[in-house]
């Protein structure tokens, strides 16, 4: 039979053991980001061009008939070049590795940027085959992001390359 | 010392100080800090018992899922509500006893030796049950299940293992589509599954296992998360928005912690730990610890194959075989790997009798370090050097209550690995040899370094376990007292006291007929 003092201890004790689980398992509260700023999201994922070279007449003479293809493209694909610039400002460079043993998968970024809430110049520039200079793909417009808003920064050829989403 | 023996004996301390604490108003089977492993048990019995009943009414789909449930907490409240918030607080608990249980186990030096394979089976139980309780935390499809997927698949992504960014699954609300719920919740349940398949293991070398505390420990747990669950229910937070950051979360640090840890260092940092906490848990065994002590030897002509040693055994170190000279009989089997030296077994073998003729007393199992017969010897000499009015004989585990200090002309100390060792009859034996009263000083309840030391020695000198103590022995001249080595004042005051019992309550006449076996008719 227990005893008025350990009934009690236990009541406290298990008590306690409630409380602290209550507790912890709500608070303290978290924010992730402050209530003033929004996140862009910079997510690509893209093959890279392949550096293709046109055969000449003479090495497709040489070829035998069935396999005389005009061009010869390589299995791997070439890195990326992207920047991002945020009101005139660079706060990304980076050159994306094609994925695969043979460098032939996609070449992928994940990057997230914190910014104030509020309008912003952002330019993104984007070139999948480095033999040519400069950039293929620009997307450059004036945004304005919401407190605590997500803006996806991607890349889908069919619709025409880079966009702000 | 080296730093981790320091470490680890200063965090043994505290969790020694605790738990005897928790004995007063526990005592020692009801002591939860003594038994983390069936609290775990148990709380993970309450998870999975609520998440059944959460499963057959969860509707999947981004907008079924949060609806679902939130019908519950809302409509619900008294049956549906009450079991959502079981199933959270009971996920919390059970981290939160694992996490002692590894700590508890880690301070006592339990993780090489014979508890090696339980060590090793550990670690990987704990990445099952934070991947169950994240993924679990996802199923609700609220702003907390947001955050914590996308910043889960950002983490990912720092590891060279996706092709692909796993996050951008989570980058847009049109990212997401109803089947991604059928997948978790298959992982849900198989995770769990797998845990629980974990947990078997991690048992499987260990005898007598204590599955569940004990009933009135369940019901209070029970009835603690139930209260809990009534004031403070567990509720949703607002539906998931992939187009914006949640806003300020009521959040769970218990399972979802890993995430403001992601926030506040960086990938590189959380991952380094984990990785390099798993290697470290998993190397420990390796550090330098106690030497290994002799494990327990059969004697096979000494052996009945009674199978009691192999029944007492805490560790599942004993098996039986066909006896190679005594065809029908059985003889025991020490696996030298999974004994823990305890000597148990040699307490548990009908053959340890002191009371045997022979000069030699060989028994069926015994201990190298403090055979039966050197156990006989010893107490012998005591016996004959006792003077005085009231000569006590102490039995007293070496991890327990220091007895030594208590040692002079009329008090003799025989220290043994583990008070399960003694043979009951070694107590009947000092009656009649001439010791007026005996203390069996084991350790206190849960408390024993082999497990259930104290448990075997207790029912046996009660008479509810074989070996058992002879019903003829005067319960007026045995002291029984569970001490840890924290005790030592309340075992001087328990010798004190069957000093004073024996004085003054005129227990003379209870005196057991002398036995010398050197003089015995049977010698």
């Amino acid at each position: 039979m227990l005893k008025p003092a350990a009934i009690v201890g236990q009541v406290i004790l298990y008590g306690a053991f409630a409380a602290f689980i209550g507790y912890f398992a709500t608070s303290p509260t978290y924010d992730q980001i402050p209530d003033d700023v929004a996140l862009i999201k910079l997510s690509i994922s893209h093959l890279g061009d392949r550096a293709c070279r046109k055969r000449t007449p003479e090495e497709l003479a040489k070829m035998p008939p069935n396999m005389r293809a005009p061009m010869e493209c390589p299995r791997e694909r070439s890195d990326i070049n992207l920047e991002v610039d945020l009101d005139g400002e660079p706060v990304f460079r980076t050159v994306l590795h094609p994925t695969g043993l043979y460098k032939d998968g996609v070449s992928t970024v994940y990057k997230r940027f914190e910014v104030k809430a509020g309008t912003h110049q952002l330019a993104v520039r984007m070139n999948d085959n480095l033999i040519v200079p400069g950039f293929n793909f620009v997307q450059e417009e004036e945004i304005t992001l919401a407190p605590r808003q997500v803006m996806v920064v991607d890349f889908n050829p069919d619709q025409g390359g880079l966009y702000f989403k | 010392m080296s730093f981790h023996a320091a470490l680890r004996n200063g965090t043994k301390s505290i969790f020694l100080r605790v738990e005897e604490a928790f004995d007063h108003p526990f005592s020692g089977q009801d002591n939860p800090l003594r038994h983390l492993g069936a609290m775990g048990l148990y709380l993970l019995w309450i998870v999975v018992g609520s998440g059944l009943y959460l499963y057959t009414v969860l509707d999947t789909g981004i907008d079924a899922v949060y609806h679902s449930i939130g019908h519950l907490s809302q409509e619900q409240w008294y049956l549906g509500g009450v079991l959502r918030s079981l199933h959270r607080y009971a996920s919390d608990g059970f981290m939160l006893v694992m996490m002692l249980h590894l700590l508890r186990e880690w301070s006592y030096g339990r993780y090489y030796g014979f508890r090696l394979y339980s060590w090793m089976t550990g670690i990987p139980l704990i990445w099952l049950a934070y991947i169950a309780g994240i993924g679990g935390y996802w199923i609700v499809w609220d702003e907390l299940a947001q955050l914590s997927a996308t910043a889960t698949t950002e983490l990912l992504d720092w590891l060279p293992i996706f092709s692909e960014p796993s996050a951008r699954n989570f980058m847009s609300p049109s990212a997401i589509s109803d089947r991604f719920f059928t997948v978790l919740i298959f992982i849900h349940l198989g995770v769990p599954l797998l845990l629980i398949l974990g947990l078997w293991a991690h048992v499987h070398r260990v005898a007598h296992v204590d599955y569940l505390p004990t009933r009135r420990v369940m019901l209070a747990t029970a009835a603690a998360l139930t209260l809990l669950a009534l004031f403070r229910p567990a509720l949703s937070n607002p539906p998931a928005d992939l187009a914006s950051v949640p806003g300020t979360l009521a959040f769970d640090w218990f399972i979802l912690f890993i995430h403001p840890l992601t926030d506040l260092t960086s990938p590189a940092i959380v991952w380094s730990l984990l990785f390099g906490l798993t290697a470290l848990l998993f190397a420990l065994p390796l550090l330098p610890h106690g030497k290994a002590q002799p494990v327990a030897v059969v004697d096979p002509a000494n052996c009945t194959g009674c199978d009691r040693c192999h029944v007492d055994c805490p560790y599942a170190a004993i098996s039986m075989a066909p006896h190679p000279g005594r065809p029908g009989y059985q003889l025991a089997i020490v696996d030298a790997d999974l004994c823990a030296s305890c000597g148990i077994c040699a307490g548990s073998c009908p053959s340890s009798t002191p009371f045997r003729r022979r000069e030699t007393l060989i028994t069926g199992i015994d201990m190298p370090q403090l055979p039966v017969n050197a156990l006989r010897q010893q107490l012998e000499q005591a016996l004959a050097q006792l003077a005085g009015r009231t000569r006590i004989v102490i039995f007293s585990c070496a991890r327990g209550a220091q007895a030594s200090p208590l040692a002079g002309v009329d008090t003799a100390v025989i220290e043994l690995i583990c008070t399960g060792m003694l043979p009951p009859a070694f107590v009947e034996y000092a009656l009649r040899g001439g010791a007026d009263g005996v203390v069996v000083a084991a350790c206190r309840g849960g408390g024993c370094d082999f497990r259930l030391g104290e448990r075997w020695t207790s029912e046996r000198l009660l008479g509810y376990r074989e070996p058992h103590l002879r019903p003829s022995v005067p319960p007026s001249r045995l002291q029984l007292l569970l001490a840890s080595a924290h005790d030592s004042g309340a075992l001087a005051a328990a010798v004190a006291e069957l000093r004073t019992r024996i004085e003054t309550l005129g227990v003379a006449t209870d005196r057991l007929p002398p036995y010398l076996r050197s003089a015995s008719h049977h010698a």
